[in-house]
Parts: structure tokens; C-alpha cells; sequence
């Protein structure tokens, strides 16, 4: 195995300076000098990194942090998490976080969960997400996912060596001059059938729905739930926004449904829950027949979550299960108050022309571009762009606001189908919807001829 | 058909169906003959049938048949068939029920209820056409055949994890756990972490935007203190944002890199005895450990270091060939203690470089280094920067293991593989934490020439521990190895030719059975250093256990009053 020939530079430096290989200099400036590309003849990174190194929040928020913007792009509140909360990170106490989890989700789920055997706390949902395609996705296998979707769904699954199969929520017509609702948004129940094959390992579910705030009514998931029953397949339901729902909507968990607890991994998020997305603790439900095998990945990758976030986390629900029900829970004050800040979103939207899709629950809306589609096509970006991306930028530029588009959340050959949506975060503080709305303002004042 | 789950259904507690049992008896049908079947799913068939007048006879009956399994715990199930109306029509939908009955457990015991005239073969589709013809015992075991096929395709775990779910630490945390132990077992100190350490993360805490998601690859600030610290040891600019990268914990850049950048059928050289996880990982991303151990030099009358430990360079070279995709290090190691040399350093360096291998070097314990030695970063030796990931820990650096925040350090060609790993799996780590340990980093930058600062202070402190843990385990008649570095030391306990034949499980090493004796009848807990080992190198190394002694004052002091206890004892 020659020497030569395996790097370029740094090994004909490496030979002229250090000498016969066991040469022992190693002073700085021939540390310095060495600073080079490795060339290495096999392939460096693992296969299953192919295609999935790409990430379009790099891309946005990078935007975003260049320019002068207010950032309604990427899904964190700017306001604090409760109090109560906050304290409970500074003087964590050591509560198991499984205890209490299994406690409160027993009760609302009507199960007898084990906190040890049904419950697993992970790095954020998004942990938990990683861990159960790892657990349970094999090369070949196919999964289920229903666009719009949060984007790691399809990364995740292809990095497990699985093949994702799409299946889109579609807007049913509605009233002209009203606004579209999240509700309309619907799966065909042919289509969705025609999906499952004797290789569909699994199905991701994501309710309340990230961008579309749809929240899947109970008739919905029956339909979902059947069909994952005749084909004995699993659920992995993404329910990181379980509490933020609106309108009197209600958030239903599938594992709930007969026959489905058996076949369903529950993820949550305390993020989400408490407002404190940097605190990075999830946790997925089910049964022991499936959670072992996320243990087996779970030790094997991470194997113990800090503590001091668990340890806050689980204070914190204990204190939601004194107050549950009542007004003095965050859990009836943070819907309540998110549904206001909605609400002022959807308002303050319309002034431009921008047609919002009302949300049913999450953090987020879309809205609809088309209006600017055709009257300012010709946006800057390159070749093939889908036409959201390049107003998002335009819009970044131009008119000093942060949105995401919405194709990112659509498979690559239905993205030119979904590229007049862009999504807005409104949970955000008072100050931020009004800087928003000078904005706005500024954008409207600029259309009149 | 039904199932039962939890507990036996008795008939205080019948679900919907055996009511229609009953109503239809009060029809004037007679329904009460119940059939059991014990089938197994590990040996894929059936255990035994039991006929009963109702459930709780059948329990009996399948009691009488199969005593043995019963007090292995069977698990009965039922469904609550209220969710089920109407009852099932067809044998398929009956099939369909039973599927939706997941087990849990190896054992099941599916209960028919067979309208008593219909108890001998052949089925009587009389009164009830929607009964299965499954009561006979043949088509009961094609049954449960079909069902557990059906399901054992789909709730099986993704190849990538067979074998991979034992795990040390789970079996002997949990012996250790008893509070009568004084447990010197799994690497966690009981010293406070510095106060400053703590008081920054309560401060942090109420800061609104520390609470949200931070930079998925490290905390700007926490990249930034990390970079201006490493800065002085590899002599040389590191680029906050590009070469490193912030994970949870070690343990998670240690997968990072793996995942990242060794691929199936690639080999990856692990030196043993082995931190546990190395092994796993590899298998995990589908690759082939090659394991090569750590020899002792004979001693020469002087105290055994872990100095005296080393690897057989020819030995080492016959390890590498053109599928060596890395080399995992981990100096200072865990559990010898040893540090690894410049020259020792060198060889394997040269290895890598002449088969353009990759080097995970774990260097966690970096800054727990004793008097006489001193810490070499492979990474800064000619040709080794551009193929090295160099992983740190924040739980070893503070002593606060229960944060899990560590850091990998390489050139940006091989971190942006680990940062797309990240992404597709965490994503970010917590931000309160990232914030509070950028804050006591710098606290300790500033003073990296003072005694006060915690990176000089802690080997300070642990080196006396470590001095008076070699006494006590010498006092006894065990025979430690002095660590260089780490917080751990290992003892040869074969000179105390333990009597050990009580304990059970004489399959196991004896090291394993040394420290379950030791914790049982000294209340003193320790690790095997064979749950460090491959299977093949487990026997060189069942003579040592591992001790750790990152432990405050009153720990080491109970340990020493067992110790003393022991050794009187013997004499």
C-alpha cells in the first residue's frame, strides 16, 4: 500500500518534511501547512448519508440572520416559557420525567402505560422520530407519509435504507372569497389505500399538522387506522402540537382508536408543550413489543437525555396535572392565547393580498401566493426554483419579512404542485406581530398604484 | 374467540361477548365449555390445551397441564369486545381480531368459548355459523401458527439492531442500586461539580431566548469558547462553525462519526478492553470490528502502571488492510487509565497514514492526567489532522456527566459529515445547557496557568484519591494497576482466590461473578472488565475488576472501612 498516490498535496509535503514514515517532527507550522483536503481514495462518508446532507433551514435561516427581518420563519415562540416552568429548570429536582409521563398520558389515553416499558424519553421529538425509524425501518421497507410534511420525515426514512411513499392532503373547493380552512384539506381514501403494499412497514401521521395546522378528526383516523390494521402496519404519530389547538377543535391521538394502541408510536414534545423548544425533551408511547426495540437504538446512539431537562420537565407536568381542566392551566392558556395571535396573523395577511388557509391547530398557517404568482412571476433564483422559494427571498429582501415556503414540505415531484404557499410561525410575542404589522403596512402602502 | 389480557378474565368480569354467551343461553342455547391453548411463540408451537367449564376452570386445567409455564408468568389476553359490534362474521375477520391483539409476550393463551354440544370435532356450525372451525387442537396450532407468522413479519426490529439490545450497565446499575452498596461501579463522580458551573445554569435559565433552539451544530457561543480553548493545543485556528460540532454528550459524537462515516462491510480497528459502546455502534452501521488487545510488559519488581500496557506494534500493523476505514482511539483510557505515549502515538499515526485510515480518537478525560504524564492530541501529529475526529466531553471536563453535552473536532471536509448525521437525528442540543457551559468554559480559559482553575485542580484532587484507592486495594490483597489518567483503576482479584461457587451461572466470567459476590456479601460494587471485552478476549481479561474513584470523601471512607473489614477477615 504506497504512500504516493493517496493523497496529492499533503502527502508529497508530508514525505519531503517528515521523512521515512516514523519521522517525528511535528512542530506548528507543519501543522499548519497540512490543514489540506484528504484525499481519500475509498468513499469517506457512509452511504447512508446519500441525498439527505441537504437542509433547507440552513438555507432560510441563514437568509434570515443576514438581513434586517422579522423572523416569522422558523417554528419557535419568542416569548418565555411559563414561569413555572423556568423555575423548575433552575432548581431541577430529580422526579423521574417516565413517572409522571406514564401518569398523565395513562389518563388521557385511557391505557395502563408501564414508565418503564411503555414510556422512553428522548433528545426532542425529533430524537424520538430518529429512533423509531431506526428501530423499525429496514432497507427495502416502505413507508407512508402524508404531505405536506415536516421535512425530516423523508430524510429519516431514507437514511434507515426505507422507501418513502407520498400521499398529499388536498384542498377541496370551498367558497369563493372565503378563506380556505385547514379542515378542507383532505386525503382521498382510494388513493390513500391504493398506497399500502405487502412492504409498507409504517405510517407517519403528523396531528395537529406542520405547515397546514390541520388536525385530523376522529373519522379521519378511523379510515388511517383500518387501513393500518388490514395491513398490519405501524403508526408512528407525530403529536408535537397536541395542545395547540383552536376553535373548539378537538386533537384526537389514534392510539386512542380500538385495535390501535398495539401498533402506534405516540411522539410529544416538551418543547412544544412548554414553550421551550432549546430544552430539547420528547418522548414517544407505546407498547412494549415495539419500545424495546427503540431502546436497543436509544442506548446505542444517545443513551440518557441531560437530566436537568428531564428533571424540569417532569416538575412541570406535575404541576399541569393539579391544574388540568381548569382556566389556571397553560395547557387552556396557551391555545387561548396562540389562537389570538392567529387570529391578528390572519387579519393583518389579507391587507396585502396574501390569502391565509386558517389554521386548526400548530404553530404555523399557510397562505396562498397565487394572486402574486400571476402578477410578479418573474422572480430572481435559479432555473428550476419552485416559484414560493424565490417570493420567500424577494419577500426576505424586499419587504423585511422571514416566511417559509411551503414546497420544502412536499417530495421533490409534487413541489411545482404546492409552490403558491408559504408558511407564517405565529407564536410570537405582541411586539413581533406588530413590527409585522408596520411592515405589512409598508408593503401595502407600496401596491397602491 | 377471545383473548385475555392482563389477568385472567374471571366471570365477575366477562367482556360483551361472553354476555351474548350468556343471553343466547337464556335462548336455550347452551354455551359454557371454554377451550385454552398455551402456544409459544419462541418455539412456534403449542404447549398444551386445557378444556374448562368456564375460564377459571380452564386456568386450572392449563395449571395441572402446564405448572411449570404458569409460574413463568402466561400471559393471558382479552380484548374488550364492546369496541367490536358486531361480533365478527367470518373466520378472516376473526383472524383480523386476533392480529389486533398484539402480544407482548412470548406466552399466549387464547380462550375459545365452544357451545358445549359442539365440544367434540366436528365444528358445529348449528347455532352459531360465525364460530371459526378452530376448536380442534390441529387447527388451534395452525391458528396461532398463521397469527404469530403474520405478526412476527411486521413488529420485528430493523437488522441494523439484532444483537445489539444487552447492555452492561443496565444489569449492573441495577445490582448496584441497593442503597446498602457503596457503589464504585459506573463512571459517575459524587463530587460536586463546581459551584460556578451551577450557578451559571440557573442564571441562564431565566433568559427567555436561551430557552428556544439554538444552531443545530453548537451553541455560537458554546463554538466559540471551544474553539478559543482548543485553539492552544493544536496550535493552530479552528473554525467555530465548520470543524466542530456540539452533540449530546461523547456518546452521541462517538455515533455521529460512526454513522457518518463508516459504511457496512468497512473495518474499524477497536483496541480492547473498550469503552462498551464502540463495539455496538460499529455493528450498528453495519461494519466489522477488528479488536486488538492491550498487553502487559512483565514487571520488573516495580508497581504495575498502566504504563506497562501496551499494544504489540507488529501486532497492531497485521490489524490494518485496505478495508480499514478507521482506527478508534481513546486516550486517556477508559478503563486502564493508561496515556498513551508520543511514540506509542506515532505508530499507530504512521498506520493510519500508510492505509489511509480514519482515527476516532475518544478524549474525553483529557484533562485527568497524574504527575509524569502528560496528554498527547493525535490530531496534531504530522498528516493526522485532515482523517482525525477528536471527541471531548462536557460531564468529564465539569463533572457533570448529566448534562450530556460533548464536542467533535476534526477538519471540515470529514464534520460535515457528522453535521448531516446531527441533523437527521437531533437535530440541535439543548440551549440552556450549551449557554451555561460557554459561560464556565471562559470562566476557566481566562486562568488555564492557575491552580484554581478546574482543569489543573480536578487531576489535582483525584490524583490523591487515586493514591489512597491503590493503598486500599494493596492492603487487601488485590493487585491495581495505577492509571495515569482517567478516573477508573483496575485490580487483578485472582490472588484472593475467592471461594465462588455459590454463585449461580457458572457460564459467566469471573469477573462478572467476582463482582456479584463482592457486591452481595461486602456491599461493594465494581465493574467486570470483561464487559469491556469482545467475546473473544474476554477470558484475558476476567481477572480485573473495575473500581472508580471520582467519589467525595465519605464514599472512598465507607469503601475503605469494607476494605479494612475484608482484609482482617482474611488474616
Amino acid at each position: 500500500m504506497a504512500l504516493g498516490g493517496m493523497f496529492r498535496n499533503a502527502a508529497a509535503i508530508c514525505l519531503h518534511l517528515v521523512g521515512p514514515f516514523g519521522g517525528k517532527k511535528s512542530g506548528a507550522s507543519l501543522a499548519r501547512c497540512l490543514h489540506q483536503t484528504l484525499v481519500m481514495t475509498k468513499q469517506l462518508q457512509a452511504r447512508r448519508l446519500d441525498g439527505i446532507d441537504h437542509n433547507p433551514w440552513v438555507e432560510f435561516v441563514k437568509l434570515a440572520s443576514e438581513a434586517d427581518v422579522v423572523n416569522l420563519g422558523q417554528g419557535f415562540p419568542d416569548f418565555p416559557p411559563p414561569d413555572f416552568a423556568v423555575e423548575a429548570f433552575q432548581h431541577a429536582g430529580y422526579p423521574p420525567l417516565t413517572k409522571i409521563l406514564a401518569s398523565f398520558f395513562g389518563k388521557l389515553l385511557g391505557q395502563d402505560i408501564d414508565p418503564l416499558k411503555n414510556v422512553l424519553v428522548t433528545v426532542g421529538a425529533y430524537g424520538a422520530l430518529f429512533t423509531a425509524f431506526q428501530a423499525l425501518v429496514d432497507e427495502g421497507d416502505e413507508v407512508i407519509i402524508i404531505e405536506p410534511f415536516f421535512d425530516c420525515y423523508e430524510p429519516m426514512t431514507l437514511m434507515a435504507g426505507g422507501r418513502p411513499v407520498f400521499v398529499s392532503l388536498k384542498p377541496s373547493r370551498n367558497q369563493d372569497g372565503e378563506l380556505d380552512s385547514s379542515s378542507n384539506w383532505q386525503l382521498d381514501p382510494t388513493e390513500l389505500a391504493s398506497k399500502f403494499t405487502s412492504r409498507t412497514k409504517a405510517l407517519i401521521l403528523n396531528t395537529p399538522n406542520n405547515p397546514l395546522g390541520k388536525v385530523f378528526s376522529r373519522a379521519e383516523l378511523e379510515l388511517v387506522a383500518s387501513l393500518c390494521q388490514q395491513h398490519d402496519v405501524v403508526c408512528i404519530t407525530d403529536e408535537v402540537y397536541q395542545w395547540l389547538v383552536y376553535d373548539g377543535w378537538q386533537h384526537v391521538s389514534i392510539a386512542n382508536l380500538p385495535g390501535m394502541w398495539e401498533r402506534t408510536l405516540t411522539i410529544g414534545s416538551a418543547g412544544k408543550t412548554f414553550s421551550a423548544t432549546g430544552w430539547k425533551v420528547g418522548w414517544v408511547l407505546g407498547p412494549d413489543s415495539l419500545l424495546k426495540h427503540l431502546r436497543t437504538v436509544h442506548q446505542n446512539s444517545v443513551f440518557h437525555c441531560p437530566t436537568q431537562g428531564q428533571a424540569a420537565v417532569a416538575q412541570s407536568f406535575e404541576r399541569e396535572q393539579l391544574h388540568f381542566g381548569q382556566p389556571s392551566s397553560y395547557f387552556v392558556q396557551l391555545p387561548r392565547a396562540m389562537q389570538r395571535c392567529r387570529d391578528h396573523m390572519i387579519q393583518s395577511l389579507q391587507s396585502v393580498g396574501l390569502r391565509p388557509v386558517i389554521p386548526q391547530g400548530s404553530y404555523f398557517l399557510i397562505t396562498d401566493i397565487s394572486e402574486f404568482k400571476s402578477k410578479i412571476p418573474n422572480l430572481p433564483g435559479a432555473a428550476d426554483e419552485p416559484y414560493d422559494r424565490r417570493f420567500v427571498k424577494w419577500m426576505i429582501k424586499n419587504k423585511g419579512l422571514m416566511a417559509i415556503p411551503v414546497s420544502i414540505f412536499y417530495s421533490v415531484p409534487h413541489q411545482k404542485l404546492f409552490d403558491h404557499y408559504i408558511r407564517f410561525c405565529f407564536t410570537k410575542d405582541e411586539s413581533t406581530l406588530q413590527a409585522m404589522d408596520k411592515r405589512l403596512q409598508k408593503w401595502k402602502d407600496e401596491l397602491r398604484p | 374467540m377471545f383473548l385475555a389480557r392482563g389477568r385472567l378474565c374471571t366471570l365477575g368480569n366477562r367482556p360483551k361477548f361472553l354476555k351474548t354467551i350468556c343471553a343466547s343461553k337464556i335462548l336455550g342455547l347452551s354455551t359454557s365449555a371454554c377451550k385454552a391453548v398455551v402456544w409459544s411463540r419462541q418455539a412456534k408451537h403449542s404447549l398444551g390445551w386445557g378444556w374448562g367449564q368456564d375460564i377459571v376452570a380452564v386456568r386450572n386445567e392449563a395449571t395441572v397441564l402446564l405448572p411449570e409455564i404458569w409460574a413463568a408468568s402466561v400471559a393471558v389476553f382479552s380484548q374488550d369486545l364492546s369496541a367490536q359490534d358486531p361480533v365478527p362474521s367470518s373466520g378472516m375477520e376473526w383472524v383480523e381480531l386476533v392480529h389486533s391483539c398484539v402480544c407482548e409476550r412470548d406466552l399466549i393463551m387464547l380462550v375459545t368459548v365452544v357451545p358445549r354440544h359442539c365440544r367434540s370435532q366436528p365444528p358445529c356450525t348449528l347455532h352459531r355459523p360465525h364460530y371459526p372451525d378452530v376448536w380442534s387442537n390441529t387447527s388451534l396450532d395452525c391458528f396461532c401458527e398463521d397469527i404469530f407468522q403474520k405478526m412476527s413479519l411486521k413488529f420485528k426490529n430493523a437488522k441494523r439492531i439484532e444483537g445489539l439490545d444487552s447492555n452492561v450497565w443496565i444489569e449492573f446499575t441495577k445490582l448496584a442500586a441497593d442503597p446498602s452498596v457503596v457503589n464504585l461501579g459506573q463512571g459517575l463522580p459524587d463530587i460536586s461539580p463546581p459551584v460556578y458551573v451551577k450557578e451559571e445554569l440557573s442564571k441562564i435559565a431565566a433568559i427567555d431566548s436561551l430557552n428556544q433552539y439554538t444552531r443545530g451544530f453548537g451553541h455560537p457561543s458554546l463554538v466559540k469558547a471551544l474553539s478559543c480553548l482548543y485553539e492552544k493545543f493544536y496550535q493552530n485556528q479552528i473554525n467555530p462553525n465548520k470543524e466542530i460540532l456540539v452533540t449530546v454528550g461523547a456518546y452521541g459524537s462517538l455515533f455521529n462519526a460512526i454513522q457518518g462515516l463508516i459504511d457496512e462491510g468497512d473495518e474499524v480497528i477497536v483496541i480492547v478492553p473498550f469503552y462498551d459502546c464502540y463495539e455496538p455502534m460499529v455493528r450498528m452501521a453495519g461494519a466489522i470490528p477488528i479488536f486488538i488487545p492491550l498487553r502487559s510488559k512483565p514487571l520488573d519488581g516495580k508497581k504495575w502502571s498502566s504504563s506497562d500496557w501496551t499494544l504489540d506494534p507488529q501486532e497492531l500493523a497485521s490489524k490494518f488492510n485496505s478495508k480499514t476505514k478507521a482506527i478508534i482511539l481513546n486516550t486517556p483510557h477508559n478503563p486502564l487509565g493508561k496515556v498513551y505515549t508520543k511514540d506509542e502515538l506515532q505508530v499507530i499515526a504512521d498506520l493510519c497514514i500508510k492505509y489511509d485510515t480514519l482515527c476516532i480518537s475518544d478524549e474525553v478525560y483529557e484533562w485527568l492526567v497524574y504527575t509524569g504524564n502528560k496528554h498527547f492530541k493525535i490530531a496534531t501529529f504530522p498528516g493526522m489532522w485532515e482523517r482525525t475526529v477528536t471527541i471531548g466531553s462536557a460531564g468529564k471536563t465539569f463533572s457533570v456527566t448529566g448534562w450530556k453535552l460533548g464536542w467533535s473536532i476534526g477538519p471540515k471536509h470529514l464534520m460535515k459529515h457528522l453535521q448531516t448525521v446531527q441533523q437527521n437525528t437531533v437535530y440541535t442540543c439543548a440551549t440552556p445547557l450549551q449557554e451555561a457551559l460557554a459561560q464556565a468554559l471562559w470562566i476557566d480559559i481566562k486562568r488555564m496557568d492557575d491552580p484554581e482553575c478546574y482543569f489543573n485542580s480536578l487531576p489535582k484532587e483525584l490524583e490523591v484519591k487515586r493514591n489512597r484507592m491503590v493503598h486500599l486495594l494493596e492492603s487487601v490483597g488485590l493487585k491495581p494497576i495505577v492509571p495515569d489518567g482517567g478516573y477508573f483503576i483496575i485490580a487483578d482479584v485472582s490472588s484472593l482466590d475467592t471461594d465462588l461457587s455459590d454463585m449461580k451461572n457458572s457460564n459467566e466470567p469471573y469477573d462478572y461473578k467476582f463482582v456479584k459476590w463482592m457486591t452481595k456479601n461486602k456491599k461493594l460494587s465494581a465493574i467486570p472488565v470483561s464487559a469491556f471485552c469482545n467475546a473473544e478476549t474476554k477470558l484475558q481479561f476476567e481477572k480485573f475488576v473495575r473500581f472508580c474513584f471520582i467519589k467525595k470523601d465519605s464514599t472512598l471512607d465507607a469503601a475503605e472501612e469494607i476494605i479494612k473489614a475484608w482484609s482482617r477477615q482474611k488474616f
